[in-house]
């Protein structure tokens, strides 16, 4: 039994109840077996007239209703065990947020919470029954023999329980066998699919064909392998059926032999034999079940393996986002003044500064971030630039929320991020991931996935502005669905959608974009750069870029290198201008003067862009931080 | 082969027939026993009984054991067999699916329906018949009418039902499908989307309609539920009013008590194996699904075709000239999420078709439009021991370019010929002797890095091999790796510049006369990209070579760049020619250089 499924069954009051119908129904109807067999004894014996066949076609009748009930409240019970399971499942996702949910891997994630519980199907509408009927109907069924003729009572009492005894002697040699050729088993059996992967590279080399015997080969093997241990494996349902079925033997024989000395009568003979096979049958039914419900265990261990998983791990670096609002009272009061201006201040661009911020991921050796520094003055356009891998994306995800500083603090406008409103703070951002998510509804969905509230009108006038103008050519224009993860558009029409997104929250005043030319080519990239230089228009941006035209929108480039900031530069004042190649051959060139990882010495002999200061290594910028976008 | 795969079938038939008999023979042999030694014969009168009666008690036992191993040893066999055959269906190149991977490994699992359809549905289906028929013929010996109510019966429960559960079944899983994929969808949409949720404050709505997806599943479920419980009480009834009926004919014919309880039991006990048949027709959808699905596969034409008389291999160094060449993808049927397909004279570039597979559109480029085709009248010479090199923009035909050239795809018109033999003229195999190498999607086998290395070159010494490692620069890693560490999914993960330098080492092994090299610095850092571009570049000195790429940096090095764009040749030349004049060539290589520290 499953311990944690228990748990959850107990606690969820429909699927409890109707568990209990449908272990009531098992029961019943085992029991009802017994009727039937006194019944049918009865007329074959001649003790009973033919009418008590009427009374026999009613136990049937009845065992079939119970047998209908039991089929559907089973059905019942699965649904609701497995609905009740991914309700848990999602809601815990949902809390785990983005931050956390990267460390799993997501697509095994996906099949979990969809086909992956199906396999409960077999534990609950199979096993679950097998067992309640199992311990109940052998017992009554014995009980019925010692009361009608203990000489047989005794030899089923004897023997039934050689059923548990060699079935788990069987299934334990089993097991060892099992695990001792698992490897190869599963080697074996992987192999097909990974010739039929590769396919295409053995084409290229021409080894398809050899690889055919190779298959067969490998079939054969497998096909031994399997069959070494199912000859171990059935070894248990030779057993269970050796002993269901000599015990009635060596009942039906000594009975025969009695009733030639007229110690016994017709009727409790025939009540013997029908009865005696009754008592075995439950046990191996619940054999049978057992191993086609391992699957459903299986599942169910995933399952809680995921609802379990700490959410209190050490060092972890990302909190539950609903337990940072209402988590400090105190704080709470004494800055509702401060909050109250925030809040009505959400058109103005924030200030957000970073203090000392290191963060850790949990199973992961170095810091993702170490000992950060920043401040981002409001209506400041800032580029990160730097490897992948580096912490850029740790930085934005910081900034949104996703992760917790294990160290440090990250504070908007003076004020701790932990100690503000997640959601309303999220209020004010608009976020292009890198890559962005297109959800299974319409286009116009996606657009107003972060103001639902909006209009026909205001969506179109989003996608126009995030050059996104190719949704109004699709023949359905925004009402088109998208395919299954976005897979019918391009890399650059989902990052305008996407985009698109982002203008669709006039209020947002902190714009964080994760690398969104990237994957791009020439065209797609010119458009993306276009929308953004309008988006990042009177707001505080900070874009992580990786091309010279993106960089180019910002007026202070800072280089992030396994997790440290290693140059900090602003773009002289009024370089900012429209995307081009001019401008962009300055601001790299100021950027190129510090490799990563090394020190100032090695940039001495680097061409250095004019007007670049020098890199403050504390990130902390004395510059002054002008809205200079603020006045257009 | 196939006769002895008929011979182990029968054996299994026979063994689940015997199993299944001696269970009718047990309780008829106990039943006639009890009955008529309360007539109290004398002993002798007994003795073949209860000889029957334990003979047969042993006898299920042995045969069901002998039953279930023949049975799955067939099944296994079978199974080996289908899957053989999928494989060679699958050796000539394929028109690409929809699907990729997921698409592959189900049909693997495909496969394995053929298993299920022998051991779960045709050899119990075969016991039972053989069960039901004896039950039929005690009946037919004691008292024929009861016979007549038995068939009836049997085959009520035994056809009927499982043809009903079957249909039923189909039905059942036609309806549920999309409402699981609805919910598929639905948490995808929460786990890969969640950063976009939670940064626009979704997640609400998004659990909402997840929970609402999964709902409406199982509302369809708990119906589907009832399918199965009516089959169950169908059985059931059946079985029990059929005795009922039997016992009352017998009684009334006035078969003695003997008769009426030999044929009383062994109805009852004939419906036992017929009873679980409902289920295997409930197995059946699926079943059949899966077999329809492998034919679909297995009668598919090849993407190219074959010569009847293959040319001989052109000898000697290799000229390699495409003239006027046009490829056309097959156009996707209308996509599954019901985005139509663009019109062609659409003027911008629009959600397209090309499947994820397809060599032109997967990655993340551009789709290419269904109409235009993948390359438009490409002309391109190859002389021995001269390197061109192809960029463009992803969608360009770049690849398809790659796949004409191996034969993996059909032009529509225009010409390949090597040294004067048009490529149509070659075995496709022969063609990949002549001009192969780094592919697209290059594949890891669970294997260890020498036979990955070897399926390129299986006469290969150890010193060829650390040659080829040498050569891809992969030479560190393997000291840290070792030749034998198994690769690939189950075993160590292999990175992204480990992958492309392995499969260089592969194209290095091989070494064909004509070496092509599909974008060898995909997926992979800038820094590591470089490295592994020049060091190619380095190898390849002197080697007939086409390299795609999206990278310039190195391109000085080769004898002829050419820019594709939309299937067509829009610039061509050396290097410097190219960037010296405007256009895509001379845009790409400057934002190049500017993002260069």
């Amino acid at each position: 039994m499953h311990k944690d499924l228990l748990r959850l069954m107990r606690a969820e009051r429909s699927v409890r109840r109707h568990l209990a119908v449908t272990m009531a129904a098992a029961l019943l109807a085992g029991l009802l077996v017994l009727v039937q067999a006194e019944l049918l004894a009865g007329v074959l014996s001649g003790r009973f007239t033919a009418a008590a066949l009427a009374g026999l076609a009613a136990v049937v009748c009845v065992r079939a209703l119970l047998a209908w009930t039991q089929g559907v409240f089973a059905g019942r019970t699965a649904t609701g065990v497995k609905s009740a399971l991914r309700h848990r499942l999602l809601a815990r996702l949902r809390e785990l947020g983005p931050g956390r949910l990267a460390a799993h891997r997501s697509g095994e994630l996906v099949t979990l919470a969809g086909r992956g519980l199906d396999g409960l199907d077999a534990y609950l509408t199979g096993y679950l029954p097998a067992i309640a009927v199992a311990a109940v109907v052998p017992v009554a069924v014995l009980v019925r023999l010692f009361a009608a003729d203990l000489a047989s009572a005794v030899i089923v009492l004897v023997t039934l329980p050689l059923i548990p005894v060699f079935g788990a002697l069987v299934g334990m040699t089993t097991k060892a066998v099992t695990e001792r050729q698992y490897l190869a088993l599963s080697r074996l059996g992987g192999h097909f699919l990974d010739v039929v992967r590769g396919l295409p590279t053995l084409r290229a080399f021409g080894r398809a064909r050899y690889q055919a015997g190779v298959i067969q080969q490998v079939a054969d093997a497998h096909r031994s392998a399997t069959m070494r241990t199912l000859r171990v494996a059935f070894l248990s349902s030779l057993v269970l059926e050796l002993c269901a079925s000599l015990s009635l033997a060596l009942v039906a024989v000594p009975i025969g032999l009695r009733l030639l000395g007229g110690s016994l009568d017709l009727t409790t003979a025939l009540l013997v034999l029908l009865l005696a096979p009754e008592a075995y049958l439950p046990l191996r039914a619940m054999g049978t079940r057992f191993h086609a419900s391992m699957e459903g265990v299986a599942a169910a261990d995933a399952a809680f393996a995921v609802l379990d998983r700490s959410a209190g791990d050490q060092g972890d670096p990302v909190r539950r986002p609903a337990a940072a609002p209402t988590a400090s009272p105190e704080t709470g009061t004494l800055q509702s003044g401060a909050r109250g201006t925030a809040a009505s201040a959400t058109t103005g661009a924030p200030e957000i500064r970073l203090e000392g911020v290191t963060v850790r991921y949990p199973g992961r050796d170095g810091a993702a971030l170490d000992d950060v520094s920043l401040t981002i003055g409001p209506c400041e356009r800032v580029a990160l630039v730097g490897e992948s891998g580096g912490g850029k994306s740790t930085l934005l995800h910081l900034i949104l929320g996703f992760v917790h500083p294990s160290e440090g603090r990250v504070l908007i406008d003076g004020t701790d991020l932990r100690e503000l409103d997640l959601a309303s703070w999220r209020a004010r951002l608009a976020f292009v991931a890198q890559r962005p998510h297109l959800f299974a509804t319409t286009v116009a969905g996606n657009i107003r996935l972060g103001a639902p509230s909006a209009s026909t009108e205001e969506v179109r006038r989003a996608a126009a502005a995030a050059h996104a103008g190719f949704v109004a050519d699709l023949p359905q224009g925004f009402d088109t669905v998208v395919g299954e993860r976005g897979a019918d558009f391009s890399a650059g029409q989902r990052q305008r959608i996407a985009l698109a997104r982002a203008f669709c929250r006039p209020g947002a005043s902190v714009l964080l974009l994760d690398e969104p030319t990237a994957r791009l080519d020439g065209r797609s990239e010119a458009a993306v750069v276009a929308a953004t230089a309008d988006l990042a228009r009177g707001r505080t941006a900070v874009i992580v870029a990786h091309r010279p035209a993106m960089i180019d929108l910002a007026d202070r480039v800072v280089r992030v290198h396994e997790g440290r900031i290693v140059s900090d530069t602003a773009r002289p004042a009024g370089t900012a201008h429209p995307p081009g190649m001019p401008s962009a051959a300055q601001a790299t060139a100021g950027l190129s003067d510090v490799p990563p990882g090394s020190g100032a010495a090695d940039a001495a002999g680097v061409p250095s862009g004019g007007g670049a200061d020098a890199p403050a290594r504390d990130g902390r910028r004395t510059a002054d931080v002008r809205c200079e976008e603020g006045g257009r | 082969m196939n006769r002895r795969m008929g011979t182990r079938l029968v054996w299994a038939v026979l063994a689940g027939s015997a199993a299944d008999l001696a269970g009718l023979g047990l309780i008829a042999a106990a039943a006639w026993l009890i009955t008529r030694a309360a007539e109290q014969p004398p002993l002798a009168a007994l003795s073949v009984a209860i000889v029957a009666t334990r003979a047969f008690a042993t006898g299920k036992g042995v045969f069901r054991y002998a039953e279930r191993l023949t049975g799955h040893d067939v099944a296994l066999r079978a199974q080996a067999g289908t899957r053989e055959r999928l494989y060679q269906a699958l050796i000539p190149p394929q028109r690409p699916r929809h699907g990729g991977a997921d698409l592959l490994s189900r049909m693997v699992d495909d496969t394995e329906a053929v298993q299920d359809l022998l051991v779960r549905c045709l050899l119990p289906a075969a016991a039972a018949a053989m069960a039901g028929l004896a039950a039929v013929v005690i009946g037919l010996t004691i008292l024929p009418v009861t016979a007549l109510v038995l068939v009836a019966g049997l085959v009520l429960a035994g056809v009927v039902l499982p043809a009903g559960t079957a249909t039923a079944a189909r039905r059942w899983s036609a309806r549920i499908a999309p409402a699981r994929a609805a919910l598929a969808g639905r948490v995808a949409d929460l786990v890969h989307g969640a950063a976009d949720l939670a940064a626009y404050g979704a997640d609400d709505a998004a659990l909402a309609r997840a929970l609402a997806a999964d709902e409406s599943l199982a509302a369809l479920e708990r119906r589907q539920a009832r399918v199965h419980a009516a089959a169950l009480a169908g059985g059931t009834l059946v079985q029990g009013l059929t005795v009922a009926a039997v016992v009352l004919l017998a009684q009334g014919a006035g078969a003695g008590s003997v008769g009426t309880a030999v044929l009383a039991l062994t109805s009852l006990v004939a419906f036992e194996p017929v009873l679980p048949l409902a289920a295997a027709g409930e197995r059946m959808a699926g079943i059949t699904a899966a077999l329809r699905r492998l034919r679909e596969v297995r009668s598919a034409e090849p993407a190219v075709g074959e010569p009847a008389a293959p040319a001989p291999l052109p000898g000697g160094p290799l000229t390699v000239e495409i003239d006027d060449l046009v490829v056309r993808h097959a156009a996707r049927e209308a996509s599954p999420a019901g985005v139509a397909p663009p019109a062609v004279s659409s003027p911008h570039p629009a959600p397209a078709p090309g499947g994820p597979g397809s060599p032109a559109a997967a990655g993340s480029g551009e789709a290419v439009h269904g109409g235009r085709p993948a390359l438009d009248g490409v002309s391109l010479r190859l002389t021995p021991g001269k390197r061109v090199a192809v960029v463009g923009p992803s969608g360009a035909g770049k690849s398809t370019l790659l796949a004409a050239l191996m034969r993996l795809v059909e032009p529509e018109s225009g010409t390949i010929t090597v040294n004067g033999t048009d490529l149509r003229e070659l075995a496709g195999d022969d063609v990949r002797t002549l001009m192969t190498g780094l592919t697209q999607d290059p594949y890891i086998f669970r294997a260890g890095l020498r036979d990955n290395l070897r399926l390129a070159g299986p006469e290969a010494g150890d010193e060829e091999l650390r040659r080829a490692v040498r050569d891809a620069r992969l030479g560190a890693w393997v000291e840290r790796t070792g030749w034998d560490t198994e690769l690939g999914e189950d075993g160590r993960t292999v990175s992204g510049g480990q992958l492309q330098r392995l499969a260089l080492a592969r194209a290095l092994l091989y070494d064909p006369p004509v070496l092509l090299l599909d974008e060898p610095a995909e997926a992979l850092d800038e820094e590591t990209a470089d490295r592994l571009m020049a060091d190619l570049l380095d190898v390849t000195r002197d080697r007939t070579t086409l390299l795609v790429t999206h990278r310039l940096k190195g391109l000085e090095t080769v004898d002829e760049v050419v820019v594709l764009d939309e299937g067509r040749v829009v610039q061509r030349g050396r290097h410097e020619e190219l960037v010296s004049v405007p256009g895509y060539y001379r845009d790409l290589w400057e934002s190049e250089v500017l993002t260069r520290r």
